[in-house]
């Protein structure tokens, strides 16, 4: 273990910077991020993710937004346990009839101000399984949707360009 | 030498089931076919409902050491059938869920609460002939627990972590775990419904959003399902690109599991390095595939693309990468004691369980059962590779990740081998020029287990299909794993399992 630990310390991160402002939206949202959110939620989001029936793809790209690669820690996001600790509902899925309560009950239990955002094309219309007896459509169909992020997943990438546009946004209004 | 069709009783051979046979049988033959099952005869593969030519259970059963497979069919006009259940506990829930879709009643079955219907459906019986209008249903009741100083813990739907939806009902006495029960079903989409009449272009794309960890792997199984119904082949090439993906997604997933079953044991270190080797994967996949979970990349006939010139290349070097960088977390794994603490002797599956359930992928090869699916019944063009399946008899957490360990080696020397044999050729076939429409039964090894898919065709659309994660026989081992641990041992055991919630649930 003292032999990995060491040689972590010689390498460079592995951790992307985001690209230059003038070259790309996402460093234009990540430099906005600190002004906009430090207003009101002092520098950072705490994010409940809630499977609402995906096929755990979203889950899969939502967890690599955790690695080394994207680290979405830096930018003042955080992953947490509770919708009672959440900020922002991070919603994955078409919203399946069996999971309709659960979501609205964890709606519910996250305090104001909240922010919900609807993770990837089966979030935004029911996708793929919309019209099955068992689905009860997008996540705005259960619950208020502020920001959709669309794709089929959508690549850590494109979740993080939406999580700063909303860090943007909440910070704004 | 025995035969798995020794204990199929002389029924009417189906004409236009492929490749393995389906067989029409009684009410006695059902029951002999149970029992011979219940004896260890066979495994069980597969047990659903079918409403496509009349009320039918289908039940399909596997030959662990020939690799021989067949499908019996009980037509069910009165909507009842002899439970399987009564004599076999892996089909239980089998059972119940044909009930809760269908309607069909398993007479005799030692369970009769709904499964997957958790009562938020407009209707009952959502496939069967006779939908009903849902009335009030009673609350669900878990199975009694009784002793001194008991207490329960629900946990679920939502859980704490980035992870599918189900429920878990804990049983403990201080923190010793006396019983878990779990339900699920909260993911259910009615993935089934929405294939009956689907084109196969559409009902290839809803097998690949099963259960998104494995999309590759339900590509193939459906591909291979489709391709036999129509009597038709896919090319070498699609072939070999096909298990290059399937290769590839094994790998991917294996890494992510070692990384995630260490960091449930709160050693981030592993989680970290496995997740940046995951990470370079997804990326190569996104190269070389177009997409990073190589999502609707394998589909009836073939594959959609081929691999772009730089590809080989890529990928060969991302091998010596993780050739070069995995073996000192391996060795990091195996010296950290804290660690070895917590994963050897957690969670043990006997083997006889794993037997018994028929359990796959490295829950079934860390409890002594070897059934790989690539090997036996083996597929193209995996009968052309040298790899071995590991297998150890420990059974408990820590045999788990070695089982990983040990695929992620494999996965690396096929893939290797992939790239020197991958022939020249066309990548796809049409099926507008199939000569037949039947019906076909696919099984391909995703890094979970073997997934079985059968399909029968009307045409080029879908008149039916059922998908059968190998969860379904691991979800209950679960339940047997997790008794006498404690508590906080619970993450562990199930990341070491990581059983699909989406492939589960349908």
């Amino acid at each position: 273990m003292r032999r990995t630990l060491f040689e972590s310390l010689t390498h460079r991160p592995l951790t992307e910077a985001p690209p230059k402002a003038d070259d790309s939206a996402l460093a234009e949202l990540a430099a906005s991020v600190n002004r906009a959110a430090r207003r009101r939620l002092g520098r950072s989001l705490a994010i409940r993710q809630v499977d609402a029936g995906s096929c755990n793809g979203c889950e899969l790209e939502i967890h690599a937004l955790n690695n080394a690669f994207y680290d979405l820690e830096r930018f003042g996001l955080r992953f947490v346990a509770s919708p009672r600790h959440a900020d922002v509902l991070l919603v994955t899925g078409p919203v399946t009839r069996n999971m309709r309560e659960a979501l609205e009950r964890t709606y519910n239990a996250t305090p104001d101000p909240k922010w919900v955002v609807a993770v990837g094309a089966c979030a935004a219309d029911g996708g793929i399984f919309a019209g099955s007896y068992g689905v009860v459509g997008g996540v705005h169909a259960v619950v208020p949707v502020d920001l959709h992020i669309g794709g089929c997943p959508p690549n850590p990438r494109q979740l993080l360009q939406g999580l700063l546009a909303l860090l943007e946004r909440a910070g704004g209004t | 030498m025995a035969s798995l069709l020794d204990i199929i009783p002389q029924g009417e051979r189906f004409a236009h089931h492929r490749p393995w046979p389906r067989f029409l049988v009684t009410v006695e033959g059902w029951c002999y076919a149970a029992a011979e099952i219940a004896r260890g005869r066979a495994t069980l593969s597969g047990l659903w409902g079918d409403n496509s030519g009349g009320p039918m259970v289908h039940m399909a059963m596997l030959d662990d050491t020939t690799g021989e497979i067949a499908v019996i069919s009980l037509p069910c006009p009165a909507g009842r059938f002899p439970s399987v259940g009564a004599l076999h506990p892996p089909a239980i829930r089998l059972e119940r869920a044909i009930h809760s879709l269908y309607g069909f009643e398993p007479a005799g079955a030692p369970d009769p609460r709904p499964w997957l219907d958790l009562g938020f459906w407009d209707v009952r019986f959502p496939l069967g002939a006779n939908t009903a209008t849902r009335t009030d249903q009673a609350p669900y009741a878990f199975l009694p627990v009784e002793g001194e100083g008991l207490h329960q813990i629900p946990v679920g739907p939502v859980h704490a972590g980035i992870i599918e939806p189900g429920h878990f009902r804990f049983t403990a006495n201080g923190e010793t775990i006396a019983r878990l029960e779990e339900r699920l079903g909260y993911v259910h989409k009615g993935i089934e419904s929405l294939m009956t009449g689907a084109t196969i272009e559409k009902a290839a794309r809803l097998a690949a959003r099963t259960s998104g960890d494995s999309t590759v792997a339900y590509g193939i199984a459906f591909a291979h399902a489709v391709e036999t119904a129509l009597c038709i082949e896919a090319p070498p090439r699609a072939r070999y690109l096909r298990a290059l993906m399937a290769e590839l997604e094994r790998l991917a997933n294996n890494l992510g599991d070692i990384g995630a079953i260490c960091n449930d044991a709160s050693f981030s270190l592993m989680h970290a390095h496995c997740g940046i080797l995951r990470e370079e994967v997804l990326r190569a996949a996104e190269a070389c595939f177009g997409h990073r979970l190589m999502m609707d990349r394998v589909v009836p006939g073939g594959v959609a693309g081929d691999l772009p010139p730089q590809g080989p290349d890529l990928i060969r070097s991302l091998v010596q990468q993780i050739r070069l960088r995995f073996p000192p977390l391996v060795e990091l794994y195996d010296n950290t004691a804290s660690l070895q603490d917590r994963t050897a002797g957690t969670g043990i599956v006997s083997a006889e369980f794993a037997r018994q359930f028929g359990a796959a992928g490295p829950i079934g090869r860390a409890s002594g059962r070897g059934f790989d699916a690539r090997k036996m019944p083996g597929y193209p063009p995996y009968d052309q590779l040298d790899f071995a399946i590991p297998v150890l008899t420990a059974g408990d957490v820590n045999a788990r990740v070695w089982i990983r360990i040990r695929e992620v080696e494999q996965s690396l020397n096929l893939i290797e081998q992939i790239l020197v044999r991958l022939p020249d050729g066309p990548i796809a076939n049409s099926l507008d020029n199939a000569a037949a429409a039947g019906e076909g039964l696919g099984l391909a090894e995703g890094f979970r287990g073997d997934v079985l898919v059968w399909v029968k065709l009307d045409g080029l659309r879908v008149a039916r299909c059922h998908l059968r994660d190998p969860s379904w026989f691991q979800w209950p081992l679960l339940e047997a794993a997790i008794e006498g641990n404690i508590v906080a041992d619970f993450p562990l055991c199930n990341k070491s399992f990581n059983c699909s919630y989406s492939g589960h649930d349908l």
